[in-house]
């Protein structure tokens, strides 16, 4: 039986040969391309929405296809195999953080308004919560938005943001009440070009280069209080609520890069030899790989476990804090494993390892540190 | 004016898997092999429904001789667009005449205009269903139907396309692939066409495409019912790796290569 037995069907394998092939026509030719280049071409979400990749869990009254979350998770798990993490991070953010928002959130006005174009790719979106002060603490964020009139006036600045550059628009999570922590918390919707809106050129960054990570600034920026998602005040319940999926799909993400990198390290020691043999004929390095399969199996489970909870309508915050974090960390050790296992050669730029091991280490930063992972299951305990 | 295209889906290996020879030395390990649809058939199949658009309508056939697993393969063409499925539900051994023998008695049925087959199956390469068939059926053949470039691009794409079948749908011209160019032949119809690698890139299967391949009908025969013997005529005895290629060497300068590919490889 495959690993997806009772998690995915036939129309789901069968999409799955859809992405693949779409990864390795679009994406695979030119990963090391866009790697040095630190961008990939817009022209690429045009032709991810020409797919419908970005309207999976959407209505079809809005342009998506209305398939479900399995689909749109075959679609993160094959992505993430296309060699650069960064490249699955672009299109993936379309798919989740940049779009989830709005329709679970917004009112048909501003589904109309960005979620309808986004899922057609004609803009991209991006999501933006952690600051340079801290992003892991969601409730004592900085940026403010005032109220004057029907305009919200924001000050303060975000960083790390996905797609930044890129991005037509931004989901910013404000203070709209700085007095009341966690419960004066709101998203509005900034759009590029909006005056007193700043975006700083790309970071440099250890892995993920292929998407953009920007710094925005606001400063006395108005943006019509008709951009303000869902209820005033609410925001936080919002930042949560949309992190259940993204976890999800990071550790979907996780679990597909490391299915890469496992078969990237069994064919490198096959062919490879030492001491008159292939190095795949050494006790040792089977066990090697053998512990490595085990592991991924494990956190594939786990993490499909949430997927399905999710999918089925539960509340799934604690099995996707352990999948997430599960999974993430199993991928930073396969991939460290395997570059082990290269040898000299895992430490050569030619050899896609290193760029796996580099991409892998954002898993369990990004979308909530593995620590932040832990405060919530211990809160599940009670704790 | 409509046409009936028939189109076949073999259930292949997938050229991704590592293919080792079993130990009896008769065949390959299956186990762990992942499949596919074999690339020459999905550029047959993509062909078809390029042909049937252009000629305002008309059915692409897609047949599969295999155990139930070539489901889905067939599926894979419903969902590319092809019209409905006919399954040949065969267990063991299959030879490419017993292959061509199914196929020319479900033609006998269906009597479409065209059947485009791959030129061969990335399995086992051989190269002869298509000929067979036109042989066996009296019908004209056009192998390794293909087009100057590999990738399409927008310029290639309104390029004379290989396959051109005329407005009374009588004659198919085809550009097919000889060594070192290409070939233009006209073909009078019915006529079996094999494709080759650089006909066409074919299409993704559409997420609506899937969905609708599930309730679009696979009729099912068996090599018995079609009146079709099917003991293999022919039988693998012995099956080795190729032998592993000899290391390289390096030459220290351009004259000392030129010399050696005059005097001692004797290419130049
Ligand atoms: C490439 C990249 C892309 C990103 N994309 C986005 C994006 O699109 N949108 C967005 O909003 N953010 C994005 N981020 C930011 C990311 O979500 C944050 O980096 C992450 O949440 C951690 O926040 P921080 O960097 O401020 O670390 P901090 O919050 O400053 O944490 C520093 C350390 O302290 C630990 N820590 C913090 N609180 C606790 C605690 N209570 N108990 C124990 N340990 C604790 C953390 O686990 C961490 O180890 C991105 C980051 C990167 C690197
Ligand atoms: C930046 C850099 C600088 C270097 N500088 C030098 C230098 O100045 N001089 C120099 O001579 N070399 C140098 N090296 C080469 C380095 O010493 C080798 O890369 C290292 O010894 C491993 O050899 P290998 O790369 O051929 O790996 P391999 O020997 O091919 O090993 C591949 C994998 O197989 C494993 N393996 C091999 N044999 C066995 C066994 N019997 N049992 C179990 N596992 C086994 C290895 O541990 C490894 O995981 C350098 C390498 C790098 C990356």
């Amino acid at each position: 039986m495959s690993s997806g037995f009772g998690t995915f069907n036939e129309e789901h394998e069968a999409f799955r040969q859809t992405v693949r092939a779409w990864v390795q026509r679009e994406i695979v030719p030119h990963v090391g391309a866009w790697e040095e280049a630190e961008a990939f071409p817009r022209e690429l979400y045009d032709k991810a929405a020409q797919q419908g990749f970005f309207g999976l869990k959407y209505p079809e009254a809005l342009g998506g296809t209305g398939a479900g979350v399995f689909f749109e998770a075959v679609l993160h798990e094959e992505l993430s195999k296309c060699g650069s993490g960064g490249v699955a991070a672009g299109l993936g953010a379309q798919a989740t953080i940049a779009t989830g928002p709005l329709h679970l959130f917004g009112n048909d006005e501003l589904k109309q308004r960005f979620l309808v174009p986004a899922i057609r790719g004609e803009k991209i979106g991006a999501f933006a919560v952690t600051e340079p002060g801290g992003g892991s603490d969601v409730a004592g964020l900085k940026t403010t938005a005032r109220k004057d009139g029907d305009h919200y006036v924001l000050n303060g600045s975000k960083t790390y943001i996905t797609n930044g550059v890129v991005a037509d628009y931004v989901i910013v999570a404000v203070k709209t009440d700085p007095a009341r922590g966690h419960k004066g918390l709101s998203m509005v919707i900034v759009e590029k070009g909006t005056p007193g809106f700043g975006v700083s050129k790309k970071l440099k960054k250890l892995g993920w280069r292929a998407s953009d990570t920007a710094e925005l600034f606001f400063d006395d920026c108005r943006v019509p209080v008709k951009n303000l998602l869902g209820v005033e005040h609410d925001g936080f319940g919002q930042v949560m609520g949309n992190f259940v999926w993204e976890r999800i799909t990071l550790a979907l993400g996780a679990v597909g890069a490391a299915e890469a990198i496992l078969e990237g390290a069994r064919s490198f020691v096959t062919e490879r030899h030492a001491f008159g043999q292939r190095v795949s004929q050494f006790q040792v390095v089977k066990h090697q790989l053998a512990e490595m399969a085990t592991d991924l199996e494990a956190a594939r489970q786990l993490t499909y476990h949430a997927l399905r909870l999710h999918a089925a309508g539960e509340w799934a915050l604690g099995a996707t804090a352990m999948a997430k974090k599960v999974a993430t960390e199993m991928c930073c050790r396969l991939a460290d494993r395997a570059l082990q296992l290269h040898g000299g050669a895992g430490y050569m730029m030619e050899y896609d390892i290193q760029r796996h091991w580099r991409d892998a280490r954002l898993g369990p930063i990004g979308g909530g540190t593995s620590e932040i992972m832990n405060e919530i299951i211990a809160k599940q305990l009670g704790l | 004016m409509p046409i009936k295209i028939l189109v076949t889906a073999k259930r292949v290996e997938d050229y991704e898997s590592k293919i080792k020879v079993n130990a009896q030395g008769n065949g390959i390990v299956l186990e762990g092999l992942k499949y596919k649809i074999n690339p020459f058939d999905e550029i047959g199949v993509e062909e078809a429904l390029r042909l049937v658009a252009k000629h305002g309508g008309g059915e692409v056939v897609v047949a599969s001789v295999g155990t139930k697993d070539v489901h889905e393969q067939l599926r894979h063409a419903l969902a590319m667009g092809a019209t409905r499925a006919i399954w040949v539900n065969h267990a063991g051994p299959l030879d490419q005449m017993t292959v061509a023998g199914c196929l020319q008695k479900l033609i006998e049925k269906e009597k479409p205009d065209l059947a485009i087959l791959g030129k061969q199956a990335i399995d086992d390469d051989q190269n002869q269903v298509g000929q067979y068939l036109a042989e066996w059926l009296g019908w004209s053949q056009a192998t390794f139907a293909s087009k100057e470039e590999s990738l399409e691009s927008e310029a290639e794409k309104s390029k004379t396309p290989a396959l051109q079948l005329s407005a009374d749908a009588k004659t198919l011209t085809v550009i097919r692939e000889v060594d070192g160019g290409l070939e233009t032949l006209e073909c009078s119809m019915p006529c079996v066409v094999t494709t080759d690698l650089r006909l066409n890139q074919p299409r993704y299967a559409s997420l609506p495409g899937i969905m609708k391949a599930k309730s679009k009908p696979i009729e099912e025969h068996t090599p018995a019912t079609l009146g079709v013997d099917a003991t293999p005529k022919i039988t693998v005895t012995k099956m080795e790796h190729p032998p592993a290629r000899k290391a390289g060497i390096k030459v220290p300068d351009v004259a000392t290569l030129m010399d050696k590919l005059k005097n001692e490889a004797k290419v130049i």
